[in-house]
């Protein structure tokens, strides 16, 4: 019985120490294959993120930039441009005219200047500047907040566009997003919006309680091959010019070229596909 | 036996009672398998196969919603002739216009409540507000 006692003792110790030993050794042994693949790991990484970061000059992602060009000295001119825009993009895609600010939704709407321009001073500033709205929708930032901020993934880049969509079956209504959004071109339905819905389209769905929503550049139009609602509701006074940013020969670049244009908050560096002459 | 009087009368109430679902669907039309109603245009053909359809409509249209919101991939399906654009109110409600006799027969039997038209438009619905405006 001793004898056995002072064998378990034995036993028992030896298992102590290796089991507090083991870790150790493991830890010992493994690190430097740890540590290299650690340092591999970051090296790989890092490199296209300073590229992407670039210098003083911005770099432009690839590949095809959906873009718009509003011209507000045309819309200024005419104040029925915008509204029959709006109006058009309203018919369009079944969205409800609240009459509530605090629950209306926008997707292309009417701002001041100051609002739509924050870090553009409005000291002195012209008549033209205090006395008119000015057009704003959903920038389709290249590098969109809203997009980084979703946890389900519902808003997203389409890469072959760069619409910023938004899945509607996805969003989960936490409006995440509208915080992260600088220009506030994101609204909620705080209530179930087919009543104040005066006639829809059979083409669009409706959106219902719970669900943030916001411009998508008219995606559902494109792939007819139409032009946005707003664009065709313009057509002929090139107030709204739309195309591929990146496409050198395409009309909005024309316009780019020969037109000194402004984006919204520029400094956020979200870069904003949507440019304004003012 | 004991107490004949009560147990073989309540062994009746108890085995009638848990016969309930069988013998009820038998004596009433809860039980009758559900008839939806085919498009009123008389269309015939389908994206796929009424066998499939019936199956895997959900499915097929979970794969059209990630193809058209998500993969930017819009293609216009042509089938025999026929364009369906991909989507519930494009493609399926253009034939089946009437989702109240048509999902909603199956549906109800089922007892599943797809929320599809908790956004998407019924033509139904599209007409009223057609009217109204």
């Amino acid at each position: 019985m001793d004898k056995q006692r002072r064998k378990f003792l034995k036993i028992a110790g030896a298992s102590v120490i290796a089991g507090i030993g083991a870790p150790a050794i493991i830890k010992l042994s493994a690190s430097p294959a740890l540590a290299s693949g650690g340092h591999a790991a970051p090296a790989a990484g890092h490199a296209p993120a300073a590229a992407a970061h670039g210098g003083p000059t911005e770099e432009a992602p690839k590949g095809v930039r959906l873009g718009m060009v509003i011209d507000t000295r045309k819309m200024n001119a005419d104040q029925g441009l915008l509204d029959n825009a709006i109006r058009a993009c309203i018919d369009a895609h079944n969205i409800p005219e609240i009459p509530s600010k605090k629950s209306e939704i926008k997707w292309l709407w009417k701002a001041p200047f100051e609002n739509v321009f924050t870090d553009a001073s409005g000291y002195h500033g012209s008549k033209k500047i205090t006395e008119n709205d000015f057009a704003v929708l959903c920038n389709h930032c290249d590098d969109p907040p809203c997009v980084k901020a979703c946890p389900t993934q519902a808003t997203f880049k389409v890469a072959s566009t760069g619409i910023v969509a938004m899945d509607f079956h996805r969003c989960i209504g936490c409006r995440f997003c509208m915080a992260a959004c600088p220009y506030g071109a994101r609204s909620f339905n705080w209530q179930d919006p087919r009543p104040y819905i005066k006639k829809y389209n059979k083409e669009f769905p409706s959106r219902m309680k719970g669900v943030v929503e916001k411009c998508n550049f008219c995606a559902e139009r494109l792939a007819l091959g139409q032009e946005p609602a707003c664009v065709e509701s313009c057509k002929g006074t090139d107030a709204i010019v739309f195309g591929d940013l990146n496409d050198p020969k395409s009309e909005i670049r024309a316009v780019l070229d020969k037109e000194f244009t402004i984006q919204r908050k520029p400094t956020l560096g979200t870069k904003p596909s949507v440019f304004y002459i003012v | 036996m004991y107490n004949k009087g009560t147990i073989i009368p309540g062994l009746i109430i108890f085995v009638l009672f848990v016969t309930f679902p069988i013998w009820f669907n038998g004596l009433t039309t809860a039980g009758d398998l559900p008839k939806p109603e085919l498009p009123p245009g008389g269309e015939k053909q389908c994206v796929a196969s009424a066998e499939y359809m019936r199956a895997n409509h959900m499915q097929l249209l979970n794969e059209w919603r990630d193809d058209v919101l998500r993969d930017g991939n819009r293609e216009i399906l042509e089938i025999d002739g026929k364009k369906y654009p991909k989507g519930l109110q494009t493609a399926c409600m253009a034939c089946h216009s009437q989702k109240e006799k048509f999902c909603d027969s199956c549906h109800t039997y089922a007892a599943v409540d797809p929320y599809c038209w908790d956004c998407h438009l019924t033509p139904n619905e599209t007409a009223s507000k057609e009217a109204t405006h």
